[in-house]
């Protein structure tokens, strides 16, 4: 797969401590990938789904609240009961792909264990930075292997 | 006997952040009293504090993720008088008003066709698994396409202003830092033409609701008020810069033409216990009577009139069918598309004009210690007011939003609501409820909590007996 097939959104606010765990991975990713597609945004709203729309895979990052493990990578499945322009979410932001533009591209959501998002400040707590920094990894590889295999499957 | 009880719907479904409504029913059933809590962002005016007034512009982006811009120019404007600006370059402020020109279509369209068009289309007690915009795409999958590329349309002219999506840095004190260069403006000029005549559509499908609906429009949460917005020095609408006006009911001026730096001369903040969120009122009247509502249908009360001809139009349609002002709740939904209408044509206007690749940007003036910036956000009025040091570093910050402006008016909603579909009921269906969330919704409340991690924001209702008891829980509808 072509990384610039790949679409990596990454949200939350960066004002609200690790809340910006979403926006701090897209921009790492976007570094070690220039030609990756990143959109980075402080929430999933309705137009994304004209992005999404228009690439073959997409990871949707965001930090999660009570998480066991540092990362949490899942496929999106199941529908939608709801959306909100605060409250619009990778189920339902597929879902508006899949009936606006008639797409849904292969799709996950990457969520990042952060804890603090009580305080209006700037900055990743030590746990969330070792988080992301863990991320950072796994998605990279990750991303290396699907080139990989779609250099082999065309070779 | 039965006891009285005490219903929470919390957090209120399809509203910007975090909302509570408690409704307590007395011993028969009735409404005794209904209110909407709503965490407030008070921390943000301590977080700002000692950062340096240069920075500031882009750090409030921060309060909110869904009107970032309002907040950016609404602190820039506050800037401007701190740089000793008191008037941009016409490329500077043309610039500015292009990019909130996009965000106010954007944020209305959102609100319009996603927030709001499931409980017109499908009726407010309709089956709640019904009732939801995947619906109305499946029933109208033109409309729902056309809402999503007018806000694509909004977001690409906040891109091309502010610089990006999230923390733009576009506007800065004294003018702007960048121009529009010729090739983003024709791509915008090729759309501009098919974005009014979509938003003319909206705007029909709104109207239309509210004309054909115009026995349940007047009995929806309708109460006289005052109304506040910025207007131009000739009484017209203005949502990026003005003067102050403040109507009665009836339309009488309570103030005019009043320089937005006094805004703290004829406004007080009320506080009241059980509400983080404070209530202003007008100063002269008192709280009992001060109070006032903004935000678009309290703009179409105050304005004499609009500048651009097919929203002027708009305009006197919703004057002459009200009779004069409108004090509905879902009038708001008919007025928010006359914005939309207004904010195309002007976006059209600025993307024709040549002032828009200017490169005079920036203005500069005697240094002041003190800056207030006043906006029409697209939920309503905006005040920022700052203090600076010696240092450039923030030491006084206050917010008024548009939320906290419309705090009485949405709870006044909110009982007139309950009472006409709760009282006496048997059972609190969610389609009762959703009466209520309708009515808040209509007022588009942001409550700036951009805290949106995946796990959290769970919907429940609770009702609780005299005893605080939980007897009843069910997941409120999405």
């Amino acid at each position: 797969m072509p990384v610039n097939r790949l679409l990596l959104i990454g949200y939350g606010n960066p004002g609200r401590g690790d809340d910006g765990l979403g926006p701090a991975l897209a921009q790492a990713m976007s570094d070690l990938f220039p030609d990756l597609t990143v959109d980075i945004d402080y929430q999933l709203t309705v137009d994304h789904a004209a992005l999404i729309a228009a690439h073959d895979t997409v990871i949707f990052a965001d930090a999660m609240i009570g998480l066991t493990d540092p990362y949490q990578f899942a496929p999106v499945t199941g529908t939608p009961e709801t959306l909100g322009s605060h409250q619009v979410s990778p189920q339902a932001a597929m879902s508006l792909a899949q009936l606006l533009f008639g797409q849904r591209p292969q799709a996950w959501t990457l969520a990042i264990s952060g804890n603090d998002f009580d305080q209006l400040h700037e900055g990743l707590s030590p746990g969330a930075t070792a988080n992301l920094a863990q991320t950072v990894a796994f998605l990279r590889d990750w991303i290396l292997r699907q080139q990989n295999d779609s250099q082999t499957a065309l070779g | 006997m039965p006891e009285p009880r005490l219903i929470e719907i919390s957090p209120v479904t399809r509203v910007e952040g975090h909302g509570k409504v408690t409704i307590h029913l007395d011993a028969d059933g009735n409404v005794d009293e209904a209110r909407l809590h709503i965490v407030e962002f008070r921390g943000f005016e301590r977080f700002i504090r000692g950062r340096l007034m240069w920075e500031v512009p882009v750090i409030v982006q921060r309060l909110c993720g869904i009107c970032p811009v309002s907040h950016h120019l609404a602190a820039a404007k506050a800037m401007d008088q701190i740089v000793g600006v008191d008037t941009l370059p016409p490329t500077a402020e043309k610039m500015r008003r292009l990019m909130h020109y996009g965000q106010v279509m954007q944020s209305h369209v959102l609100h319009f066709f996603h927030l709001s068009a499931p409980d017109l289309l499908f009726g407010f007690g309709s089956d709640h698994i019904k009732r939801n915009i995947f619906e109305v795409i499946r029933q109208n999958p033109e409309l729902g396409l056309r809402a999503v590329l007018m806000r694509k349309f909004g977001q690409e002219i906040i891109e091309a202003t502010a610089g990006k999506k999230i923390h733009g840095t576009g506007a800065i004190p004294g003018g702007i830092n960048r121009n529009l260069d010729i090739a983003t403006r024709d791509r915008l000029l090729g759309q501009v033409d098919q974005m009014l005549d979509w938003s003319q559509n909206a705007l029909t499908i709104a109207r239309t609701y509210v004309e054909t609906h115009a026995d349940m429009v007047a009995g929806f949460g309708t109460f006289p008020s005052n109304h506040m917005s910025l207007v131009t020095a000739d009484g017209g609408l203005d949502l990026y810069h003005g003067q102050m006006r403040a109507v009665d009911p009836q339309g009488t001026p309570i103030f005019d033409q009043l320089n937005y730096n006094d805004y703290h001369k004829v406004l007080v903040e009320d506080v009241r216990s059980w509400s983080y969120m404070k209530f202003p009122f007008i100063k002269t009247l008192g709280p009992e009577v001060g109070w006032y509502r903004v935000g678009p249908l309290a703009r179409m009360n105050v304005a004499s009139h609009i500048d651009t001809p097919l929203a002027n139009a708009a305009h006197t349609a919703l004057r002459e069918f009200s009779g004069g002002l409108n004090h509905s709740t879902l009038g708001n939904h008919w007025a928010r598309m006359i914005e939309v209408v207004h904010c195309v044509e002007k976006i059209r206007g600025l993307l024709h004009d040549p002032d828009l690749q200017g490169t005079d940007l920036r203005a500069t003036g005697e240094r002041r210690s003190e800056g207030i910036g006043v906006i029409e956000a697209p939920r309503g009025n905006l005040i920022h007011h700052y203090k600076v040091d010696d240092n450039d570093q923030v030491t006084y910050c206050n917010l008024i939003v548009s939320t906290t402006h419309n705090n009485e008016g949405m709870n006044r909603a909110v009982k007139a609501v309950a009472i006409k579909h709760l009282s006496g009921q048997p059972k609190i269906t969610e389609g009762m409820l959703n009466h209520v969330e309708v009515a808040i919704r209509a007022y588009d409340p942001c409550l700036s909590c951009a805290t949106h991690a995946l796990g959290q924001m769970p919907l429940q209702v609770e009702i609780h007996d005299a005893q605080g008891r939980v007897i009843d829980r069910a997941a409120q509808c999405l």
